[in-house]
């Protein structure tokens, strides 16, 4: 199977909110942002006005350090629209921190992924408007 | 627990001419052939209609001419509508209700999956994410987990498909006999899923007639009962990871993989009866591995051991619990909105011995369901005889 690459056509992109502009200015400087609350000590993505264990509206931006396992996975070959190639491979990643994001798998063969993966993150500037965290396989000596 | 529905009946269902595509309908047009076929069927007069509930509720009440009637304050459909008009019945708010859903002219761009599985949000759109695939990454995540085989969501795209290819209303009629290799050597849409493990897409309308019990048992089909409900979401339409484990966060619960457990656990005690007394299960088919999920939530199985429950023929047609047995969404319509009306519809021709293929014998009890763990909610609805 086929190496897999990320995008680099005009994917769709939902307008950013308040809230996730500070996340999306991150990925353009290469870090991955997440929602710390100190009041539960709990990590929260997506982000989200409140935490969803103590409720407490007080939070911090953290960088997570990018490596993570994946939950589960799917290759996908019917792509959403015309502007994705395929194959893709959409993911939810486990973050060492303690949160899940949706992302996709880049940079391994498109039958090598599995649940339990170990993965980190890579930036990649799909188009002039979007970089997008991706996750590749683990270079424990990178 | 009695219900508070015992004085509500549906007192017909009806679907409209279903196909991949009706160039000479619109949303309105099919909504209406839905309404006059439902009233058609059960020879209530449309001048007695003082509810209607669904989808274009404010456009329907005016083109039937209609001096006023309750409504839906924003569109549902499916399960949760035609608990809004059983609802307004058993409160007086109205006294003859339909439940109307259609579709026609929406999915015109085939290039893209279609509009209604495609998000509009920042977190899941730009990786690709679509319906399917949402779905996917819950089914995938069973499979590591517990085991569940490819052949396992294969047989139950092929149960399904089958269903549909013996009913002549069908989209897909006659298009079987198909085994579970047959699904298996369609091409992958979003792993686990092949093209045939995937709902359709369709153009259609559905309508049900709800009114009082007393009412109902003038009219020429056997009135049926709302036995029991249930309605349980754990988060927005496609925003999140779409996580096979996905929980609250303070209050214990049963997590997204059994998502609608809370719902069925409900309509079975509103109803006095448990999974043993379903005759038929007219459950919700987006994708075959949500058919495995919903046994497990549903407790007709331990967690875990669907995949195993639905081998042996118990799903087939003649099984223990035929499932979906119209051909559902893979096979008889799906349309957008309507196919959630859809299930109710097809429980209520079982328990009125009005299916013409498929009728399940003397089937007294039908559980119907929407929703699925992708789109993070799953409703119930439970059905009976009125005898």
């Amino acid at each position: 199977m086929p190496i897999l690459q990320p995008q680099s056509g005009e994917v769709p992109a939902a307008a950013p909110t308040v809230l996730s502009q500070t996340f999306w200015d991150g990925c353009r400087r290469g870090e991955l942002l997440y929602q710390f609350f100190p009041s539960s000590g709990a990590a929260q993505f997506n982000p989200a006005p409140i935490d969803r264990l103590s409720l407490s509206g007080d939070f911090e931006w953290r960088v997570s350090a990018g490596l993570g396992t994946v939950y589960s996975w799917s290759v996908v070959w019917r792509p959403q629209t015309p502007a994705f190639t395929v194959p893709y491979c959409a993911a939810i990643v486990d973050l060492d921190e303690g949160f899940q994001m949706v992302s996709n798998i880049i940079g391994c063969d498109a039958g090598a992924v599995y649940c339990g993966q170990r993965v980190e993150v890579t930036f990649v500037a799909v188009n002039d408007d979007l970089t997008l965290p991706y996750f590749g396989p683990w270079r424990r000596n990178a | 627990m009695t219900s508070a529905w015992s004085d509500v009946a549906i007192a017909g269902a009806y679907n409209t001419i279903q196909a991949r595509s009706l160039p000479d309908a619109t949303y309105l047009s099919i909504s209406l052939d839905a309404v006059l076929g439902a009233l058609r069927s059960t020879g209530i007069s449309v001048d007695d209609v003082d509810g209607v509930f669904g989808n274009l509720c404010g456009e329907v009440v005016y083109a039937l001419g209609l001096p006023g009637a309750a409504t839906s304050s924003i569109d549902s459909t499916g399960i949760s509508a035609v608990i809004e008009a059983a609802n307004a019945i058993a409160c007086g708010l109205c006294t003859v209700a339909v439940v109307v859903s259609g579709c026609a002219g929406m999915y015109t761009e085939k290039a893209s999956t279609a509009p209604w599985t495609r998000p509009d949000n920042e977190w899941v759109v730009p990786y690709g994410l679509y319906t399917t695939v949402e779905f996917a990454l819950v089914a995938q995540r069973h499979m590591h987990e517990f085991g569940t085989t490819p052949e396992q969501l294969a047989t139950v795209a092929a149960t399904i498909r089958n269903n549909g290819s013996d009913n002549p209303a069908a989209v897909y009629a006659d298009r079987g006999p198909f085994t579970p290799q047959d699904i298996l050597d369609s091409r992958m849409v979003a792993d686990p899923f092949h093209l045939l493990d995937c709902a359709m897409t369709a153009e259609g309308g559905c309508a049900v007639l709800l009114t009082s019990m007393r009412r109902a048992r003038d009219t020429a089909l056997p009135a049926v009962r709302i036995l029991g409900a249930g309605l349980d979401r754990i988060g927005p339409f496609y925003q999140h990871p779409p996580s096979y484990g996905l929980a609250g966060s303070r209050i214990p619960g049963p997590s997204l993989a059994l998502l609608g457990r809370r719902a069925a656990e409900r309509a079975f005690a509103t109803a006095g009866l448990n999974p043993d007394d379903v005759d038929v299960c007219e459950f919700y088919d987006p994708f075959s591995f949500e058919i495995i999920r919903q046994f497990e939530a549903f407790g007709f199985c331990k967690q875990g051991e669907g995949g195993d429950f639905v081998m042996d023929g118990t799903i087939g047609p003649d099984g223990r619990f035929p499932v979906t047995t119209d051909g559902g969404l893979m096979a008889f319509s799906h349309s957008r909105r309507p196919q959630l009306l859809q299930r109710v519809a097809r429980g209520v021709h079982q328990l009125q011995d009005q299916c013409v293929s498929h009728q399940v014998p003397e089937a007294r009890v039908a559980m119907c369901s929407n929703g699925g763990s992708g789109a993070m909610f799953t409703d119930v609805m439970l059905l009976g005889r009125d005898d």
